[in-house]
């Protein structure tokens, strides 16, 4: 190991944690622009031109407000909890590939930060960390409204990682590798999201579910348990809170991206191998822009329902397109998997209907 | 259900074509309707004499307690409105103020009238009572600041019976 290669490992870790710190400023004010055109809105447009501004004004504000703890908190805990969010937020995508390799000042230098052979497996792993930080958010505050929405998370997030794990099992069955790149490659003629178009839509939904967005942000329903487990929190914790949220909603886009719509590739990718952190950043802010859609469209479920469907729904519903996902690789006819998923998913939608109008 | 949901989806994605309904306030401002209830006006005749006698009847009509009218005598020397007497000091609290348009009503020369200015906003209580100067209106082209020097025994009512006074 040289310290050339040591000090490219410090410089992509660098850009990456620096895109992931500017994305999320800038996530935040293009969600606010997108939900504000969907509601026939303008949205922030003040501070700087068109409102580009906007995320460093609140971030400054962010910054000077006043930290309070609550008097009867567990400190140590309080103060670790929103670093034990956003420390696995900014962490997950180290595996996912933002290109081939690119060469620079004579050296092959590899577009991803850690190019390790279980990838998939450090992606699971490290998701399921970010649950402490939220239920120990909530416990250490000392408040009922911030333990029920700590509690609610855990039992909503380990639900719903379940049909995650699931969804991540369809891409690593067709590419044979739980290697990102192995698998971005394997898609290079079609996406995956052709053969998986189940798989991905369960994918996507336990994302929704695990990243705490709409319709599933039942863990900071506002409405109910006035902010969830960051109630107590504010200033530059709650910052990071806010942080992790979002930078959790890239990663998982980006993850999306890699598995089932072709990671970094994309036309004249193999000529041009720099058009690989292009093409993902773009796939990236489609599927950043469908979140957002939902949020703006669907209204929060109730929280048994919530459970419900990741059980009785999205669990059985991801076995089954595993099996059929094993049976079109088994007798090689890989056309056989999306038709058969498809019927499946409908005669389960069909299934739930007739389940929901009985009540 | 999947329809359903679908047909959501499409409906939020097609608003995002309409036009937005925005107006940037301060740049642009709505017209306010024709019997928007805003800040008060103090008005006058024609000549420019004040309209208000200083009979304190709005601050009796006053429900929230908001205008304070002290009343002083006019001479034909110093004439501020037709009649006795005038309103000397004239204060309206906009923090008590409710916009009820009561002293409007009580009125019985017609000199406290609720405008269309919205935009009240003070940095601190005492800006907030809006003395007789803030809420007089302008002085006419055709009209004279007061007082006014007159010849005797010309404006001997309260409410002068002509519409144009000269």
């Amino acid at each position: 190991m040289d310290a050339a290669l040591i000090i490219e490992w410090i410089v992509k870790a660098v850009i990456l944690i620096a895109a992931l710190l500017f994305g999320f400023m800038y996530l935040t004010l293009y969600e606010r622009k997108a939900l504000a055109r969907i509601q026939v809105r303008i949205g922030p447009n003040r501070a700087g031109p068109g409102g580009w501004f906007q995320p460093l004004a609140d971030g400054l504000k962010l910054v000077f407000k006043e930290e309070l703890i609550p008097a009867d908190a567990y400190k140590l805990i309080f103060i670790l909890a929103p670093i034990l969010t956003v420390v696995p937020a900014l962490v997950i995508l180290a595996v996912v590939p933002w290109g081939d390799t690119l060469t620079l000042f004579g050296r092959q230098i590899s577009l991803s930060v850690a190019n390790i052979n279980i990838g998939i497996l450090y992606i699971t792993a490290i998701t399921s960390i970010s649950i402490y930080g939220i239920v120990l958010a909530g416990w250490s505050s000392n408040n009922k409204y911030a333990m029920l929405g700590g509690i609610r998370s855990s039992a909503q997030m380990i639900s719903y990682e379940l049909a995650l794990g699931m969804g991540f099992i369809g891409p690593i069955l067709l590419a044979g590798s739980m290697n990102v790149l192995d698998i971005v490659h394997a898609q290079s003629p079609v996406w995956y999201v052709v053969y998986q178009p189940v798989g991905a839509l369960i994918f996507w939904i336990a994302t929704l579910a695990e990243v705490n967005r709409a319709p599933f942000d039942m863990p900071e329903a506002e409405q109910e348990l006035t902010a969830g487990y960051h109630t107590e929190y504010s200033g530059l914790k709650f910052a990071l809170f806010f942080m992790a949220e979002y930078i959790k909603m890239i990663a998982v886009s980006a993850i999306a991206v890699s598995l089932f719509f072709g990671g970094f590739r994309g036309p004249f990718i193999d000529q041009l191998p720099w058009l690989g952190p292009v093409y993902l950043f773009l796939k990236v802010v489609v599927l950043l822009f469908g979140m957002i859609w939902v949020r703006a469209t669907l209204p929060r479920i109730r929280y048994d329902r919530l459970m419900a469907f990741g059980w009785k729904f999205l669990l059985p519903l991801s076995l089954a397109n595993i099996v059929l996902t094993a049976v079109g690789i088994l007798v090689n006819m890989l056309w056989l998997i999306p038709v058969l998923t498809i019927l499946t998913f409908l005669l389960a939608v069909l299934l739930l209907q007739k389940a929901v109008a009985r009540r | 259900m999947l329809t359903e949901i679908i047909r959501g989806l499409s409906t939020t994605l097609k608003s995002m074509l309409e036009k937005p309904v925005t107006i940037q306030y301060p740049e642009e401002k709505r017209p306010v309707r024709q019997r928007f209830k805003g800040r008060h006006r103090l008005e006058r005749y024609e000549n420019g004499l004040e309209k208000c006698i200083g009979c304190s009847l709005c601050a009796a009509a006053c429900p929230a307690d908001a205008i304070f009218v002290e009343a002083s005598e006019n001479t034909d020397e110093e004439r501020y409105s037709p009649g006795e007497r005038y309103a000397s000091t004239y204060e309206i609290n906009m923090l008590r103020c409710i916009f009820c348009g009561y002293c409007e009503d009580a009125c019985p020369t017609e000199a406290i009238v609720l405008g269309d200015n919205y935009e009240l906003s003070f940095t601190d209580r005492r800006q907030a009572i809006y003395p007789k100067e803030m809420l007089l209106v302008p002085v006419p082209e055709a009209g004279k600041p007061t007082p006014q020097k007159v010849e005797p025994g010309k404006y001997n009512r309260s409410i002068p019976e002509m519409k144009n006074l000269d």
